[in-house]
C-alpha cells in the first residue's frame, strides 16, 4: 500500500485528466504561440525565428485593426440583441409554462430549432433569404412597399455586417433564452407572492427580484456568447466570405485567410494569438463583474 | 385594523373542489387562528384573503368593503410565509424596507423616513445588529423575525401568518409564540394565523376555527372548543394526547364503554335504552392506578403498552379487554407518584363529569342540537 497524503492522491487521480487536457487544449495553444514567434512561409521555404516581429507587424497592420473593429462591432451588436431577445423569449416561455400551456412543448421545439441547425446550413439559408433577385426578404419588403427595389444586402458594405448579425441573432437567441429560462425556473414562486403582497407591481417584481436573481445566469450567457461571437467564423464566412472588400472581415476570417490562403503560418498564428488574448481579456472582465456581483449578494 | 367577513367563499380548480363554500367573520383587532390538518384548505383560504388567488365564488369584505377583486397591493394586507420568502439577494435592511420602497412614487416616504422606519421596527424586533446581513447568514428565528418585520413595517390593516413557526425548533417556537402575542397586544392589528398545530392554536388564538376538508367544524374560544368539541373530528384533533373515543352502549343510569362502566352524566337527555353512542374521554381525565387496590369494580383492567413521560404528567397507553375479549386501547394519566412499567396490570377509571358524548352516525356532539 502506497502511503500518500489525501492531497497527493488527489493529484494522482486528477493526473489522467490533466494529461488529456494538456494534449488536447494546451499543446495546440503552445504550438500556436511558438509558431507566432517564427516567420514560416513553406512555399518560399522560409522558416526562421523572428521573436516578436510578427506582433510588431500586427501593430502596424491596418487590416488587423479593421478586423478588430469589425469583430467587436459584430460581438457587441449580436450579443446584446441575443441577450435582450433571449430574455424576452425566456420570460414568455416561463409565463406560458406557469399556466396549463398545451403549446408549451411546441414552443420549446420552435425556439430551440434555429440553434439545432448547423451554422453553415443556416447561414446558407439566410444567404438565400438575402439574395437580391429571388430572396424572400427583398420580395416581402417590396410587396409591403417598404423599399423601392431590391437591396443586395450582402454586397452592400454597410448592410453586410448587419445581415450577418441578424443571422447570428436568429441562430443563437435560443441558447440565451434556454439558459435564462432555466434561471427563471430557479426563482422561487413564493418570492413573487411575497412581493405582490408587499405591494410590488409587475415592473417592480421584475426589476427588484427577477433581474438581480438572474444576474449570474446573465453573466454566463454573456461570457459564452461573447466568446463565440469574438471567434465568429462560419456565419460570416458563408454569408460574405469577409467581403465586400474587407468590410465584414472578422479576426478569425483574417486569420484563416492569412494561414490557409496565403500560407503565412507565423503571421497567421500571431493573429490567432491576438484573438485568443482578446477573448481572454473579455472573459476576465465578465468574471470580475460576476465575482463582484456574487460577493455583493453573498 | 379591519373586520374581515368571508361570505360563501369557494375555490375550485376544474372539477376539483379545493375549498367548499365557507362563511366566517373575524372581528376587528382579533387574533384569529385557522387550524386543521394538512390539506384542509387553510392555506388556500389565506391566499384568497391576501389576494394571491381568486375565489371561484363568494365575497371577501374588509370593514364591509368588498375586496374580492382587488390585487394584493390594493388590499393593504401583510403575509408571513411558512418559508419566510425573504429576498435572498437583499440585506435585512433592504428586505424590511421593500414594502415601503415599492409604493408608488407619489405616496412613497423619502429615503430618510424609510430608513428610520426600518430602524424602528428592527429595534422593536431585536434585529438592529443584523441589518446589513443577508438572509442566508441568519438563523431560523432571526429570519422569522425579519419576515415579521417586513410584514409589520407597512402597518397593514390585516396581518396573515401561514404556519410561521413550523420551521423553528420547539424552544424557539415557544418564545416566538410569546413574541407574537406581545406584538398583537401592542399593535392590535387583526391577525389571521394558520397552523396545523393544535397546541399553537390553543395558546395563541382569541378565537379559532377548526377546519377539515375545507369545512368549518367549530368556531369558538380555545377553551370552549376544548371543553365541548362539536363533533368527533374536533374531539380527536384538538388536544394532545388525542381524546379517547370509544363506542358505548347506554344503560338505565350507566354507560358501558367496553370494559369501562361510566356513570350517566346528569341532565343528559333521555334516550332509548341500548342506544349506541360514542364516548370521548380526555387522557387527562382518565386515571391509571395499580390494579390491586379495592374498588376495582366498574374500572377497566388492562395491561400497560406504552408510557410517555411529559413533564408533570405521565401518559399511559393501556390495552383493555372487555367481557367479550375485545381489545380497546386508551390513553390515560398515571396516578400521582405511580410509574407503571410496560406489561404491568393496571386499573383505569374515569370521573363522570368529564364525559363527552357523540352520536356515532352524525358524529355530532350529543344534545348539541
Amino acid at each position: 500500500m502506497i502511503r500518500l497524503s489525501e492531497r497527493a492522491w488527489g493529484y494522482v487521480f486528477a493526473g489522467p485528466a490533466f494529461v488529456l487536457v494538456s494534449l488536447i487544449a494546451l499543446a495546440p495553444i503552445a504550438a500556436a504561440l511558438w509558431l507566432s514567434l517564427r516567420q514560416q512561409l513553406p512555399i518560399f521555404g522560409i522558416d526562421e525565428f523572428v521573436g516578436l516581429g510578427n506582433y510588431l507587424q500586427l501593430w502596424g497592420d491596418d487590416r488587423f485593426w479593421a478586423a478588430c473593429r469589425t469583430t467587436l462591432y459584430f460581438t457587441t451588436l449580436s450579443v446584446s440583441a441575443e441577450l435582450l431577445l433571449g430574455f424576452g423569449f425566456a420570460l414568455l416561455l416561463n409565463h406560458l409554462s406557469d399556466g396549463a400551456g398545451k403549446g408549451l412543448r411546441w414552443a420549446h421545439v420552435m425556439i430551440i430549432l434555429p440553434w439545432a441547425i448547423p451554422t453553415v446550413v443556416s447561414a446558407q439559408i439566410w444567404a438565400w433569404l438575402y439574395q437580391p433577385d429571388y430572396g424572400l426578404l427583398n420580395y416581402l419588403l417590396v410587396v409591403a412597399g417598404l423599399t423601392e427595389g431590391a437591396i443586395d444586402w450582402l454586397a452592400d458594405p454597410d448592410w453586410a455586417i448587419h445581415a450577418a448579425v441578424v443571422m447570428d441573432v436568429w441562430k443563437t437567441t435560443p441558447f440565451a433564452a434556454l439558459l435564462l429560462l432555466a434561471g427563471l425556473k430557479t426563482v422561487p414562486q413564493e418570492l413573487y407572492a411575497a412581493a405582490r403582497v408587499d405591494g410590488a407591481g409587475a415592473w417592480e417584481q421584475f426589476r427588484r427580484i427577477t433581474l438581480p436573481m438572474l444576474m449570474p445566469v446573465v453573466v454566463i450567457v454573456l461570457v459564452f456568447r461573447t466568446m463565440d461571437a469574438v471567434r465568429v467564423f462560419d456565419a460570416v464566412f458563408v454569408l460574405t466570405g469577409g467581403g465586400p472588400g474587407n468590410s465584414t472581415e472578422t479576426l478569425s476570417i483574417y486569420a484563416y485567410k492569412t494561414l490557409f490562403q496565403t500560407l503565412q503560418f507565423g503571421y497567421g498564428s500571431a493573429l490567432a494569438t491576438a484573438m485568443f488574448v482578446l477573448a481572454a481579456l473579455l472573459s476576465m472582465l465578465y468574471l470580475a463583474l460576476l465575482r463582484r456581483h456574487v460577493q455583493g449578494s453573498a | 385594523m379591519a373586520e374581515v367577513r368571508i361570505e360563501l367563499i369557494e375555490k375550485r380548480i376544474g372539477q376539483k373542489t379545493i375549498l367548499p363554500p365557507l362563511t366566517l367573520t373575524v372581528h376587528d383587532g382579533e387574533f384569529f387562528v385557522l387550524v386543521g390538518p394538512s390539506g384542509c384548505g387553510k392555506s388556500t383560504l389565506l391566499s384568497l384573503l391576501a389576494g394571491l388567488d381568486q375565489p371561484t365564488a363568494g365575497r371577501i369584505l374588509f370593514d364591509g368593503v368588498d375586496v374580492t377583486d382587488l390585487e394584493p397591493r390594493e388590499r393593504d394586507v401583510a403575509l408571513v410565509f411558512q418559508s419566510y420568502a425573504l429576498y435572498p439577494h437583499m440585506t435585512v435592511r433592504e428586505n424590511m424596507a421593500f414594502p415601503l420602497t415599492v409604493v408608488p412614487r407619489a405616496k412613497r416616504l423619502d429615503r430618510k423616513r424609510i430608513e428610520e422606519e426600518v430602524e424602528r421596527v428592527a429595534g422593536f424586533l431585536g434585529l438592529s445588529a443584523l441589518l446589513d446581513r443577508r438572509p442566508r447568514e441568519l438563523s431560523g428565528g432571526q429570519r422569522q423575525r425579519v419576515a415579521l418585520g417586513r410584514a409589520l413595517i407597512r402597518k397593514p390593516r390585516l396581518f396573515l401568518l401561514d404556519e410561521p413557526l413550523s420551521n423553528l425548533d420547539a424552544q424557539l417556537r415557544a418564545s416566538m409564540r410569546a413574541e407574537l402575542l406581545r406584538l398583537h397586544k401592542e399593535l392590535k392589528v387583526t391577525t389571521i394565523y394558520v397552523t396545523h398545530d393544535q397546541t399553537e392554536a390553543m395558546t395563541l388564538g382569541d378565537r379559532l376555527v377548526v377546519l377539515n376538508q375545507g369545512r368549518v367544524q367549530q368556531i369558538g374560544r380555545p377553551h370552549d372548543i376544548y371543553a365541548a368539541p362539536a363533533n368527533l373530528f374536533v374531539a380527536g384533533f384538538m388536544g394532545y394526547p388525542p381524546m379517547n373515543l370509544l363506542s358505548a352502549r347506554l344503560g338505565a343510569d350507566s354507560i358501558r364503554a367496553g370494559p369501562l362502566d361510566l356513570t350517566r352524566p346528569p341532565g343528559m337527555p333521555p334516550v332509548d335504552q341500548a342506544q349506541s353512542v360514542t364516548v370521548g374521554l380526555r387522557p387527562e381525565d382518565l386515571v391509571v392506578r395499580p390494579a390491586n387496590g379495592p374498588g376495582d369494580e366498574g374500572n377497566g383492567l388492562g395491561v400497560v403498552r406504552l408510557t410517555e413521560p411529559s413533564g408533570p404528567t405521565l401518559w399511559v397507553t393501556v390495552e383493555l379487554n372487555d367481557l367479550n375479549n375485545e381489545a380497546f386501547t386508551i390513553i390515560g394519566t398515571a396516578q400521582a407518584g405511580f410509574v407503571p412499567k410496560i406489561g404491568e396490570r393496571v386499573a383505569v377509571s374515569a370521573p363522570r363529569t368529564t364525559l363527552h358524548l357523540f352520536d356515532p352516525t352524525t358524529e355530532q356532539r350529543w344534545g348539541a342540537g
